[in-house]
């Protein structure tokens, strides 16, 4: 290994291709830093802010963080850690989760990061926000209250789908996503199940519809192994 | 539907024209639109997109960022009353719930005829001569009982604006103190001839020479970013002046640009020519719209002087315009970057940085983003040398500071300063006898106590980009600390995590402690929410927005410790408050229909 092309991650050197940020090095590298709004493929939103690292004494989010040859990265620590259920626990409550009821239980990526981060309550009083459920479209349901603001939907269905049917307004806690149509109504739009924006959502805010439960809860994606264990699923899953 | 269009096209049509249809104007366009039909109906927002040839919801996106674009009827008057601490020392909460109850209106509330609405918003730059509200945009300053008594009558009367009293919207400088900056003459043009006998190099060398630093807070060496942005590659370079002037209690800005807009200008012009960028633009905060026209007459005049447009002062090429876009209501875009996304038309969320705006800026250009002040003293270190200016102030800190004082002070206003100065002298100055703390910095600033009013303002102290309030030994620290978190909350973007749900957090924690259920449990919370805003939030907004309490509690502890509970934990839930809809069921507000409140 030559250590041009490798930085360290807690203590172990990661090596890197050029371009690549921080977090895809460490994904590919087997080691997980915990992540929500990320996806391959689709350029880092760095919005949920789960990935925040130590990068030379600074905190910065891994996966809009360019790797570089020799720089010093702390991820897997107890105050970083206790960091990311603060920020899991902001998005349990600024949200309306009900994991036990939820069709993407198993398949969740917030649920899987709170089991694998050990987020044992969700801490804080609930906001428990009004938030609406589009059931317009023939062939999908969109639940804003699963939704956690990551931008994900936005981004692919406007540079992979070419659609953009999705995009975030509002400002501070009253931001949200909003159908690029006149009423605003997704099944007014020509939003397909085979869009990419269909599959990226991390949460259960966009789900299909007539396939539910499937697959059993307990033979899901996270239910098999921990999200933690699964950087390879991570770093390269596709539709 | 003909019909309604046609009516569109009759409003909407020459705005869209003024602004060649660029869907970079849509701030412009939307200001405009809601000056003519009072908010933007949803056939607008239609209308408007087919003709900037933009998706509908960029439209709706934009008008649901900005505090003050509205989709629905707000009233043919829309009244925000400044929020800032500083209104509220000199009495705003009374003056507010005087003209609420004189419309029988709860806050927030349009009027059941449509007339009036009213509401709060962040600090609107007068506190030195508060209470101030907004109407339709336009500052109305001093208020006062009577005054307030007379707005209702206008209201009520139906009264345009344009014929409301003159000393309504009167805004005066109140400069106090004067150092360089405020007190060399320049005539219009003379900085600008002495940069060009000097050449673009040689201009940057003086600004190197002078090592001044940006004045907006950061303190980067203004050369140095102009010399980066001069070496970017790119053909289209551009200067932007950041009026966006945000920070709760400062209004330096507001003066330089109401007496001193040449010098602004001229930096801007000399900017360009170093930079070789030929057009200029500035980002104008919405609160100070009231200025717009005279700005532009301003610049209508250098362009008569040729001091602004084709081969300026006879130089072939040189060429370098200036163009204002006005903000609405986001204290964010006072960050360079969400600054740049306001400017090309969309919410201002800031961008993820590097990328820095001197190489990708406006439109993805090298862009200069400077502040107000910045760029007025360039014009200083043109006319006078770099060597000269680089004597003035202290070694890491060179030249004066422009302070904005305000609060429990005989003589609040504008003060130039020395960089140095400590903060008693300005005490002094400005007449605060009895001062227990010193806000510097803004909101998102540094709260000092009386210990360390023997500290300097420099950027190797106490550095700051203007606000300095003033708290007398009666006022209550926890509340001005509860009033700047409430300040973040409502200006977080909402983009961040740990900012968007986090100040939510921290104003439901402070507003528990003020309704005596605080214990030391939320004391911990709040400290443990301070550390994860302060690391992990995207920009400056959310990295700042638990300072105060931090600040606060270290310094000013009683003020929280006499409003806690002596036990573990007491919880927020509050029963009494849970059944108010079922007292409105039952039209009842007797006492049978309460529960005692310290259950």
């Amino acid at each position: 290994m030559n250590s041009e092309n490798t930085f360290i991650i807690d203590g172990m050197p990661i090596p890197f291709e050029p371009d690549q940020t921080v977090l895809q090095a460490a994904l590919k590298a087997g080691v997980f830093i915990p992540h929500l709004c990320f996806y391959p493929g689709l350029r880092p939103n760095g919005n949920c802010k789960l990935c925040t690292v130590i990068i030379n004494g600074r905190h910065t989010s891994a996966c809009t963080a360019l790797a570089r040859s020799g720089i010093e990265v702390e991820n897997n620590t107890p105050v970083l850690d206790d960091k990311r259920r603060l920020l899991l626990q902001m998005l349990f409550v600024e949200g309306n989760h009900f994991c036990p009821s939820c069709e993407k239980s198993g398949n969740c990526q917030l649920q899987a990061l709170a089991y694998d981060l050990e987020m044992m309550t969700p801490h804080f009083n609930h906001f428990f926000p009004s938030r609406k459920v589009d059931t317009s479209h023939p062939e999908a349901f969109l639940d804003l209250n699963r939704c956690v603001n990551c931008g994900l939907c936005v981004q692919a269905s406007r540079e992979v789908d070419k659609k953009n049917i999705f995009a975030l307004s509002g400002r501070g806690r009253a931001s949200h996503i909003v159908i690029n149509t006149p009423s605003g109504k997704l099944g007014d739009s020509d939003f397909a199940l085979s869009d990419k924006a269909a599959s990226v959502c991390p949460v259960g805010a966009i789900l299909p519809k007539r396939g539910s439960f499937a697959v059993p809860i307990g033979q899901r994606i996270y239910d098999k192994l921990p999200i933690s264990s699964q950087t390879e699923f991570l770093m390269t899953r596709k539709t | 539907m003909s019909l309604v269009n046609s009516s569109a096209g009759g409003v909407l049509e020459p705005i869209l024209e003024r602004y060649s249809r660029n869907p970079h104007y849509l701030m412009q366009i939307l200001r405009e639109t809601q000056e003519h039909l009072d908010f933007i109906p949803q056939w607008a927002v239609g209308y408007l997109a087919e003709a900037l040839a933009l998706e509908r919801t960029q439209v709706q996106a934009v008008i649901d960022f900005y505090a003050f674009f509205y989709d629905s009827p707000h009233g043919k008057y829309r009244i925000l009353f400044s929020d800032n601490v500083t209104d509220r020392m000199q009495g705003n909460a009374a003056l507010l719930s005087r003209m609420l109850s004189k419309f029988g209106l709860a806050q927030g509330q349009v009027s059941g005829d449509g007339l009036v609405s009213i509401d709060t918003t962040s600090c609107t730059g007068m506190c030195d001569q508060g209470p101030a509200l907004l109407v339709n945009s336009y500052t109305v300053t001093r208020l006062s009982s009577q005054r307030i008594d007379q707005i209702c009558e206008l209201i009520k009367g139906q009264t345009p604006l344009k014929e409301w009293p003159a000393e309504f919207f009167r805004v005066e400088d109140n400069i106090r103190c004067k150092d360089v900056l405020l007190s060399t003459e320049m005539v219009n043009g003379q900085a600008l001839k002495r940069a060009v006998e000097l050449g673009p190099q040689g201009m940057l060398a003086e600004m190197k020479a002078s090592n001044f630093r940006g004045r907006g807070g950061a303190g980067f060496t203004t050369g140095v970013k102009w010399e980066v942005c001069k070496n970017a590659p790119g053909e289209m370079r551009y200067v932007v002046c950041n009026a966006d002037e945000g920070e709760p209690g400062t209004f330096k800005d507001r003066v330089l640009l109401s007496s001193f807009s040449d010098r602004i200008f001229e930096g801007m012009t000399i900017a360009g020519y170093v930079i070789g960028a030929s057009k200029g633009l500035v980002y104008l905060r919405g609160e100070y719209r009231y200025m717009l026209e005279k700005l532009q007459a301003t610049l209508e005049a250098r362009r008569k002087t040729n001091l602004l447009g084709k081969d300026i002062l006879g130089q072939k090429g040189f060429d370098f315009d200036i163009e204002i876009h006005m903000g609405a209501g986001a204290y964010v875009c006072g960050e360079e970057t969400a600054l740049i996304e306001s400017l090309e038309g969309k919410p201002g969320r800031p961008r993820i940085r590097p990328p820095f705006p001197v190489t990708n800026g406006y439109l993805g250009k090298p862009t200069v983003v400077n502040n107000v002040e910045t760029l007025a003293k360039a014009t200083l270190i043109a006319q006078k040398g770099g060597t000269w200016y680089q004597s003035l102030g202290m070694k890491l800190s060179t030249g004066t500071k422009l302070l904005s004082v305000s609060g429990d002070c005989d003589r609040p206003g504008i003060y130039e300063y020395p960089f140095g100065v400590r903060i008693a002298q300005i005490l002094e100055d400005c007449g605060a006898r009895n001062a227990m703390a010193v806000q510097v910095g803004g909101a998102a600033g540094t709260c000092l106590a009386r210990h360390e009013f023997g500290r300097k303002i420099a950027f190797e102290d106490i550095s700051t980009s203007g606000s300095f309030m003033v708290f007398g030994n009666n006022r209550d620290m926890f509340e001005v600390a509860r009033n700047f978190v409430h300040f973040f909350k409502h200006e977080s973007c909402g983009f961040c995590t740990p900012c968007r749900a986090g100040t939510t957090l921290m104003c439901d924690l402070l507003d528990k402690i003020a309704n005596g259920k605080g214990t030391d449990y939320e004391m911990n919370e709040l400290s443990r929410l301070y550390q994860l805003l302060s690391t992990a939030s995207h920009c400056g907004l959310g990295q700042s927005a638990g300072r105060p309490v931090n600040d606060t509690l270290q310094k000013f502890r009683p003020s929280y410790d006499r409003r806690l509970k002596q036990k573990d934990f007491v919880p927020a839930f509050d029963l009494d408050a849970a059944l108010a809809p079922a007292r409105e069921i039952m039209e009842r507000d007797d006492i049978g229909a309460h529960l005692g409140t310290d259950l």
